[in-house]
């Protein structure tokens, strides 16, 4: 042992390739130079954004495209607080990532040196751990912890904020020792008891929904909830986050539930008698009025966050541990169960209220998303920005696999869809990424077409262009007296834009416009970027209103 | 209702910030925390007293443990358990007065710390009600500063609140 002598920059570098590492998305700074120097000679391939919350957005999506844990790097002070979007952004969703910062050396912090930021501090409650290295010799170890805790268990993003003395600091290298980590287990099977309880409760319902949320994605237990959900045959309604972990065109699915879901996932989990959460956390938008959710069912809830037992509803059967795991144990313990008055209501209730929008001739929001999903025979990678043309996302394009829907569902923010779409082409290059985008949250991070275009990365962005901020102005027209305030945007124009980028720019106006432009996107080796001019009066349609109750929706 | 909750952790810089951080913003109330070393240099145990309903300290409790520096959390409050705090006065003390003072603070078992010209300085320790009982006691000749440490708190007989070596155990469920 012993003998190699390596800088701390050298030892993070080795580390990070100790645990996969191929890829890193970031943008450079003093105190992050030696990071950066010692960047220069390895393997480990760096794609530099052109804002640091595009390389936190970027890693998030290649995170939760590959299911490998995401890497971003910035330097200290405004390059970490840079971060801080995209690392909410990861916690709220339970991406797991790996942010490294430059910090100042270790003799001028906490002097308001410059670009000092106190980011361990600043991200204490967005992160699952934080580290703030102070010897080179524990960088080993520490990014041994860091990338166990992002990716196990709930996972989440882990901070790892390094001094540009520790950075350059030169010491004998030795083998990282054993994780020190007493305070940290997870649980992974679930309790048996509560298993066979579950099952007994299963056994007796009548009216069962299966509300699976982005849990069911993360654990790849989307093979078992459809085993669960044929045996029972028992209808499935996801989150925003669980599209994709049940094919969206399986007869048993009921779509999206919450404030714009399907008028039948909502009425379904209104008069079901047992509701099983499957990896989700019964959200403000999921559950809408919480007295008046699924009144009348026993609640099953598995998730692998004990925290998130009985923090909003009240549950009748808690199990703990991993998804897969748990949905495994069940399956072993049922029995098949034919329900049919209650898959006749059911069905009754997907005839009679439908998604639909009035096709009136005009550019639909709504069609060019049913487009882009034939076009791409539901096999595409879709980002989103944040707000209608999310929702209709989620609404029109069927998701049948996982990982195939990466969008902004906790945190919610505008300028996530560009940058996400980079990471997940970078981590998926075959195939075919699109990012679904409205005209404001497109600008948000728009700079990063740059970085699409220098690595020649062949995203597609389609903007919904309605010329406002449609779901502010959506409810501004229901809620606030069609006071439109700020919300009518004058746009730049997006085709001279992409060019000036150096990536190609379509215009859309016309409904016979849309395959063909499509068409020529896809086959395009550049990045894309579309500029659908659509009905700016379309909103989306149901919504329960805020506060309200879930089976009382809007349109 | 209040509930006593010994929390042990890592010693490791900012656990103190990471723990009153999640009170904070998770909007749960501490009445009192006080935290030192343990008989391990390395974990630190935290006697956290708080109010609310069964399940918000439930709540509490989960949110703990989902630190990665929080060891073992363990609600002791239905358990039997011996409770401690100290507590320093100054009280204003004319010599007309002192004698008076002073049986007040045998009564209480307290004892006298520091004398000044016009002062003295008492400590006390027990438990709430004790340390309420000499404070309104005292309050009469003029309090002039209070200062406590906040509770601690350790679980009766053979039983252990916390094992400061040992691995995460799952105590509140």
């Amino acid at each position: 042992m012993g003998g190699v002598k390596l800088s701390g920059a050298e030892i993070l570098l080795k580390s990070l390739q100790a645990e996969g590492v191929d890829t890193i998305f970031g943008y450079p700074g003093g105190q992050a130079l030696p990071i950066y120097d010692a960047l220069y000679d390895s393997d480990i391939r760096h794609i530099l954004t052109r804002h640091e919350q595009g390389a936190a957005h970027a890693a998030d999506g290649y995170a939760r495209a590959t299911g490998r844990p995401g890497v971003c790097l910035a330097t200290s002070g405004p390059g970490a607080t840079n971060l801080v979007t995209g690392i909410a952004n990861a916690y709220m969703d339970s991406v797991p990532m790996v942010a490294i910062t430059g910090q100042v050396s270790r003799a001028l912090l906490g002097r308001d040196s410059f670009q000092e930021a106190d980011i361990t501090g600043i991200t204490l409650p967005i992160t699952k751990h934080s580290y703030l290295v102070e010897d080179p010799s524990e960088l080993g170890r520490i990014v041994k912890e860091a990338f166990h805790l992002a990716t196990t268990g709930r996972p989440g993003p882990v901070l790892i904020d390094m001094p540009k003395d520790v950075s350059s600091e030169v010491i004998n290298y030795e083998i990282p020792g054993e994780m020190q980590l007493p305070g940290y287990s997870s649980v992974k099977d679930g309790d048996l008891g509560l298993v066979l309880e579950a099952a007994r409760a299963i056994a007796a319902s009548m009216r069962p929904v299966i509300y699976a949320g982005g849990g069911v994605v993360i654990s790849g237990a989307h093979k078992e909830l459809l085993a669960l959900a044929e045996l029972l045959m028992a209808p499935v309604c996801n989150t925003l986050l669980g599209m994709g972990g049940f094919p969206g065109n399986h007869p048993l699915s009921l779509g999206m539930l919450g404030m714009h879901g399907t008028k039948y996932a909502n009425y379904a989990v209104c008069e079901c008698d047992l509701l099983i959460a499957i990896g989700a956390r019964f959200d403000d938008r999921v559950t809408g009025k919480l007295e008046t959710f699924a009144p009348e069912a026993k609640i099953i809830h598995i998730d692998i966050d004990p925290a998130e037992i009985g923090k909003n509803v009240r549950v009748d059967i808690p199990i703990v541990g991993d998804v897969k795991r748990v949905l495994c144990q069940l399956l072993e313990v049922l029995q098949p169960g034919l329900r049919e008055a209650w898959r006749d209501r059911i069905q009754a209730w997907k005839k009679e209220y439908p998604l639909s929008y009035c096709d009136n001739g005009r550019l639909k929001p709504q069609s060019i998303i049913r487009e882009i999903y034939n076009i791409t025979e539901g096999a595409a990678r879709v980002t989103t920005e944040v707000g209608q043309h999310q929702m209709w996302t989620a609404q029109y394009y069927s998701f049948t696999k996982p990982r195939s829907f990466i969008t902004s569902g906790g945190l919610g923010t505008m300028g996530f869809g560009l940058p996400a779409a980079i990471g997940v082409q970078v981590g998926c290059p075959d195939e075919v990424v699109f990012d679904i985008a409205g005209d404001g949250s497109i600008q948000m991070n728009i700079q990063e077409l740059c970085t699409a275009v220098n690595y020649e990365l062949p995203v597609n962005v389609a903007i919904l262009d309605n010329g406002v901020l449609g779901m502010v102005r959506q409810w501004q027209e229901l809620f606030y007296n069609r006071r439109y305030s700020q919300t009518e945007l004058s746009n730049p124009d997006f085709v001279k834009l992409a060019e000036a980028y150096g990536a190609e720019g379509i215009r859309v106006t016309k409904p016979v416009e849309v395959a063909p432009a499509l068409e020529q996107a896809i086959r395009s080796s550049k990045p894309v970027m579309i500029d659908f001019v659509v009905d700016r009066e379309e909103n989306v349609m149901p919504m329960v209103p805020p506060g309200g109750s879930i089976g009382k929706m809007l349109g | 209702m209040r509930h006593t909750l010994a929390v042990t952790v890592e010693n490791n810089p900012g656990v103190l910030t990471r723990v009153a951080g999640l009170f904070s913003r998770r909007g749960f109330n501490i009445d009192s925390l006080a935290v030192g070393r343990t008989e391990n240099p390395r974990v630190s145990r935290m006697t956290i007293i708080v109010e609310g309903d069964d399940m918000v300290v439930e709540q509490v409790a989960k949110q703990l443990h989902k630190l990665i520096d929080v060891i073992k959390i363990s609600d002791i409050t239905r358990n039997a358990y011996v409770d401690r705090e100290l507590v320093m006065i100054k009280v204003h003390a004319e010599p007309s007065a002192r004698a008076e003072i002073m049986q007040l603070v045998d009564i209480f078992r307290a004892r006298i710390v520091d004398v000044g010209p016009k002062t003295l300085t008492i400590e006390v320790t027990g438990d709430e009600g004790k340390i309420d009982a000499i404070e309104l006691s005292l309050r009469p000749f003029g309090i002039k500063e209070l200062v406590r440490t906040g509770k601690i708190a350790m679980l009766r007989g053979v039983k252990n609140s916390a094992k400061n070596n040992s691995q995460k155990e799952e105590d509140v469920k």
